[in-house]
């Protein structure tokens, strides 16, 4: 029997009837890590002793009689973007590459009073740049279903824990599909929020107007308590939505007939795989056996959407990462001459080449001379790629399509070429975009890599994503599928 | 050649929040280094700005106070640059969209009122504080200062002179100062101030090129170095060359500018609205509110002054220099109808003893009833204008009412006229000298004889009537 | 839109990024090439489109006057690279 198997759920009950404990999960999860480690590196730090010791916490609170949260003494793994006091929070840079932070991500803390258990900070693409992992600093993260092949990213190390079952769940950030591209690489759930649904406070930004911070899991439901743990306001981020949060796990179980689901021919064009798009064909035949009606749109400007996307995105991450400068914190180069070499040295050292590629467009495009035709133009086609959305979900309660327009690639396939890796992002960056929620969950596998089927919502409509992703998952198998990673799961 | 000289000035003030513009760290003065920092302040990874909406409103009043016309929506920009005092390496300000635009001052110049317009007036962050090391071995920052809010306030080019520039910053700080959004302190740094110069021929429409001067420490300080700029530039000009376009440092000691050549030229700041922040709506029931809260403005009360109690156009300036003055001059008119002695009194006494004591009004002893109360004894007279110094001197150390102190020390004027006539009579008679002096034309004999009068009732008699008896004696007494 | 080297060596200097000749080159190229692509959004008409700023309709987020906590003075120099006199140290700034 795995533990691996089990639903949070399930988990929760053994927990509380003390058939389990956090203690033996933390073992569990330490002692996976282990065997698998050494072939997936999702991991860039583990705080083995930590975690241990929050867990016995745990196992005495339970012993006491006291209630204990859904999510509490589960391990799980954060990405490093999101900052933790105490704990070394890199973001997959050398320029962080002993950075302890003074202070708690509101996401953190949620999960610290969730009594879940923090194993370890998971890999990722330098400051969240990337969409395969092998842009961090550190080393490349691998797909446990092949491991010669990328996991995705930039949340690559986060999708790989919980693919291989190092964890139960863990937290991704997306900024154009890094928690959804990874998601449908290693064959998990992925779940992008509305943006302003989950707090930024703590997320170290990379495009403050795209970024979001959501749960990568084994199934839908799981998605649904992580979501319920880490959605609300926070006043700590002027961004955070004063929305009233749903019970997001209620609705699960809701039938689907009579919804409508669209399809924008965009989506199945020409650039994406044609086995992709047999997966993807199948699962709309088993939306329509549930119920549901689906039919063909189109989202004309979904072509624009990517170059839209690389002028703001490196726009506001050239501004974000400024502060990155050594003066205060973060490695900086010391036998510099004078300040502004000190600047550039640190930069330069710090920072790799994908980021300071990004860095360089970004300051581009919003110089002086080049704001209107760049930066201002992209804002402006945002707004139409926003207003197809819109439109399309008026008559419409999801819209349907693949995650990616591939399965995963190989280790170095792309690395050389940044324009290819790129348009990778062609089906995820609308979705940011707009600001929409959307979800990734696995439709089955090509040539023995998992393919991702993508559900986009109406703004704070999870609730109707995760009851449709749930009937799919329920009514097919592709979620109980894991990959062999020499030890079975 | 002579040339018509063009000035713009660009005025910083800290405002008189309790916190930082995008945290909660305290804007006290003067906490030891890096005390009053916070992660976002100190611009750690992943931290955000909340704008505290005090700081909104301070600039709403300080637009309002300075006639502008306050945006309906507004928003922030970043300002893009590296400096050690500024932590995200971009500065929280604002660019195409500032909370007032097109306002105005006025000033008065040699007798005649003028208007400065005022382009905008914005909100931004302030930055760190920075201390050179000697020998260029290194720069010190302290944080405390990064974050607390600031207003931005553009003139147009509408100064002619490096005086109406004076004029023009004495009269914004009491404008402000009244407003209680700002101390307003040069010598404090909560008031700050750049200046723009050029000169062109007399009638000509395009602007000559201009210079910036910075580290002006004071109003007399930016007339100064405005007059050194005015002076070089038009030597230049009369030479035939060119002016530079560049920053210059006003050096105090020295009384001259230096290029700030090492500082780099071309600053492209890539504003660009901050994702962070979300656009403020100011709708016209918040911004009527904020109006009723300003008080009657500097020019407006020296108005009432002069036109309403007589003051002279000198004792009204004097009189509203600052709130708190004006404010307790009209306190005590609530207790007495003398204007002009309640002036006389504040201007000058009152006033005086403060700047010996270092005193602010706020901490003096005497309140403004008490200052009627003994502005009425006077009236009354009860005591004299001279015995009145003596119960301000007891008041402003005691702080005790004015009757009090009379009656204690015995201070009552005599103004019996029988009592008086007794003493002048004694008088005449102890110092025939003086008496025969004062016949053979030695005026100062009276002063004398009624010095001793004083003497002898130790100030208290009604100086009118000694005047009136002893004039009456003198007259009176036979010839010798 | 064509980037030139002046250009990349003036964009580098903005964002304080050191480059060597070859990363120029390939700076230049990839950038070029990645502005060309962008250059697509040239093909529409946005004469009459706001742009979006915020993806939310979120407006008038403040918060009231009130102190916090701030750090104390070690917990704020903590990560200092270099510090001296209770303050962050960095090589000399010239004046600005």
């Amino acid at each position: 029997m795995s533990l691996f198997n089990l639903s949070i759920k399930d988990l929760h009950k053994k927990l509380v009837t003390k058939e389990l404990s956090s203690s033996e999960l933390v073992d569990e999860s330490l002692k996976r890590i282990q065997q698998v480690e050494g072939d997936i590196q999702a991991f860039i730090s583990l705080d083995e002793e930590g975690a241990r010791a929050r867990a016995k916490l745990v196992d005495e609170r339970i012993s006491s009689g006291q209630a204990i949260s859904m999510l509490a003494g589960l391990p799980t793994a954060l990405k490093d973007n999101m900052v933790t006091k105490g704990i070394t929070t890199t973001c997959g840079s050398r320029i962080l590459e002993n950075y302890q932070p003074i202070y708690n991500s509101t996401v953190y803390e949620k999960i610290l009073a969730a009594d879940s258990i923090m194993i370890g900070k998971t890999n990722m693409d330098e400051f969240a740049m990337g969409s395969s992992t092998e842009h961090s600093a550190f080393h490349p993260t691998h797909n446990p279903w092949e491991l010669a092949y990328v996991p995705g990213g930039s949340s690559g190390g986060s999708a790989a824990a919980v693919a291989a079952g190092e964890v139960y769940y863990a937290l991704g950030s997306d900024t154009g599909g890094s928690i959804r591209q990874p998601a449908a690489f290693t064959g998990v759930v992925g779940l992008k929020p509305t943006y302003g649904l989950v707090s930024r406070y703590g997320l170290v930004a990379f495009a403050s107007s795209l970024d979001q911070i959501g749960p990568i899991t084994r199934n839908v439901e799981d998605a649904a308590y992580v979501l319920q743990a880490i959605a609300g306001h926070d006043h700590l981020d002027s961004t955070s939505a004063n929305v009233k949060i749903p019970n997001y796990t209620e609705a699960l179980t809701g039938d689907i007939r009579g919804m409508r689901i669209a399809i924008p021919r965009e989506y199945l064009g020409d650039g994406i795989d044609p086995k992709v798009k047999d997966s993807i064909a199948k699962a709309v035949k088993v939306f329509e056996s549930l119920g549901a009606i689906c039919e063909e749109v189109s989202l004309p400007h979904t072509e624009y959407a990517v170059a839209t996307y690389y002028v703001i995105a490196p726009s506001e991450a050239s501004s974000n990462l400024s502060r990155f400068d050594g003066v205060r914190y973060g490695t900086r180069y010391d036998s510099a001459e004078n300040l502004i070499e000190m600047y550039k040295k640190t930069r330069s050292s710090g920072f790799g080449a994908e980021v300071k590629r990004r860095i360089m467009l970004g300051t581009f495009a919003l110089s002086s001379g080049y704001y209107d035709a760049y930066y201002l133009k992209a804002q402006q086609v945002r707004t139409l790629v926003k207003q197809d959305f819109e439109r399309v979900l008026v008559d419409y309660d999801l819209i349907l399509g693949p995650t990616v327009p591939t399965t995963a690639f190989k280790i170095g396939e792309h690395i050389d070429n940044p324009l290819t890796m790129y348009l990778n992002d062609v089906l995820t960056v609308p979705v940011n975009l707009a600001g929409l929620p959307a979800i990734s969950i696995p439709a089955g596998l090509v040539d023995g890599l998992p393919v991702g089927l993508q559900l986009i919502g109406k703004h704070f409509d999870e609730l109707t994503i995760l009851r449709s992703a749930y009937q799919f998952e329920q009514n097919t198998e592709h979620h109980q599928l894991k990959p062999q990673l020499g030890v079975k799961i | 050649m002579s040339y018509e000289t063009v000035i713009g000035l660009e005025v910083h003030a800290e405002l008189a929040t309790k916190t930082k513009i995008f945290c909660g760290c305290s804007t006290k003065f003067g906490a030891p280094p890096n005390t009053q920092t916070c992660p976002i302040c100190l611009g750690h990874p992943g931290v955000l700005p909340v704008l505290n909406r005090q700081a909104v409103e301070f600039g709403i009043k300080a637009a309002l106070a300075i006639n502008c016309e306050i945006s309906a929506e507004t928003k922030f920009d970043r300002k893009n640059y590296f400096y050690p005092d500024l932590p995200k390496a971009y500065q929280i300000s604002q660019f195409d969209k500032p909370i007032g635009k097109n306002g105005w001052v006025e000033i008065e110049v040699d007798g005649e009122k003028k208007r400065i317009r005022i382009n905008r007036l914005h909100l931004e962050e302030d930055a760190g504080k920075l201390t050179h090391l000697d020998n260029n071995s290194g720069t010190l920052v302290d944080f405390n200062r990064v974050g607390v809010p600031l207003i931005e306030i553009v003139t147009e080019a509408d100064l002619r002179s490096p005086e109406e520039a004076r004029l023009f910053l004495e009269k914004l700080k009491a404008i402000i100062q009244y407003t209680e959004v700002s101390d307003v302190k040069m010598e404090e740094g909560s008031l700050r101030c750049d200046a723009n110069i050029s000169l062109r021929e007399h009638g000509a429409e395009q602007l000559g090129t201009k210079t910036e001067l910075k580290n002006m420490n004071s109003f007399r300080n930016v007339q100064r170095a405005l007059e050194y700029e005015e002076k070089r530039q038009a030597e230049l000009l009369n030479a035939g060359q060119k002016i530079i376009q560049e920053t210059l440092r006003w050096n105090d000691e020295l009384e001259k500018t230096f290029s700030m050549r090492s500082k780099e030229d071309a600053h492209d700041y890539r504003y660009f609205p901050d994702p962070d922040l979300v656009n403020i709506i100011v709708d016209s029931d918040w911004v009527n509110s904020i109006k009723s809260s300003i008080p009657e403005l500097p020019d407006a009360r020296r108005a009432r002054y002069t036109s309403d109690y007589g003051l002279t156009a000198y004792d009204a300036e004097v009189l509203t220099a600052t709130k708190t003055v004006s404010d307790y001059f009209d306190a005590v008119l609530k207790h007495t109808n003398d204007a002009k002695s309640a002036a006389n009194w504040i201007m000058g006494d009152l006033l005086r003893y403060l700047n010996e004591n270092s005193l602010e009004i706020s901490e003096c002893r005497v309140t403004p009833q008490n200052l009627g109360a003994m502005l009425d004894l006077i009236a009354k007279d009860v005591i004299s204008g001279k015995i009145a110094k003596t119960v301000f001197k007891e008041m402003l150390e005691t702080g005790a009412e004015p009757e009090v102190i009379v009656n204690e020390k015995g201070l009552k004027q005599i103004s019996n006229e029988g009592e008086i006539a007794e003493i002048v009579a004694r008088v005449l008679a102890d110092n025939p000298q003086s008496v025969e002096d004062f016949y053979n034309g030695k005026e100062k004999a009276i002063g004398f004889l009624v010095g001793q009068i004083m003497k002898e009732t130790k100030g208290k008699a009604n100086p009118q009537l000694v005047n009136k008896l002893i004039s009456t004696a003198l007259l009176k007494l036979p010839l010798l | 839109m064509e980037i030139s080297r002046t250009t990349i060596e003036h964009i580098a200097n903005l964002s304080r990024l050191n480059i060597s000749n070859e990363e120029a080159d390939s700076y230049q190229a990839q950038l070029n090439s990645i502005l060309h692509f962008i250059d697509k959004l040239n093909e529409l008409d946005t004469s009459q489109i706001e742009p979006t700023s915020h993806p939310l309709d979120l407006s008038n987020v403040l918060r009231a006057d009130v102190v916090q906590e701030s750090l104390a003075r070690e917990e704020a120099l903590r990560n200092a690279p270099s510090a001296k006199d209770d303050q962050f140290r960095v090589p000399a700034a010239i004046e600005g």
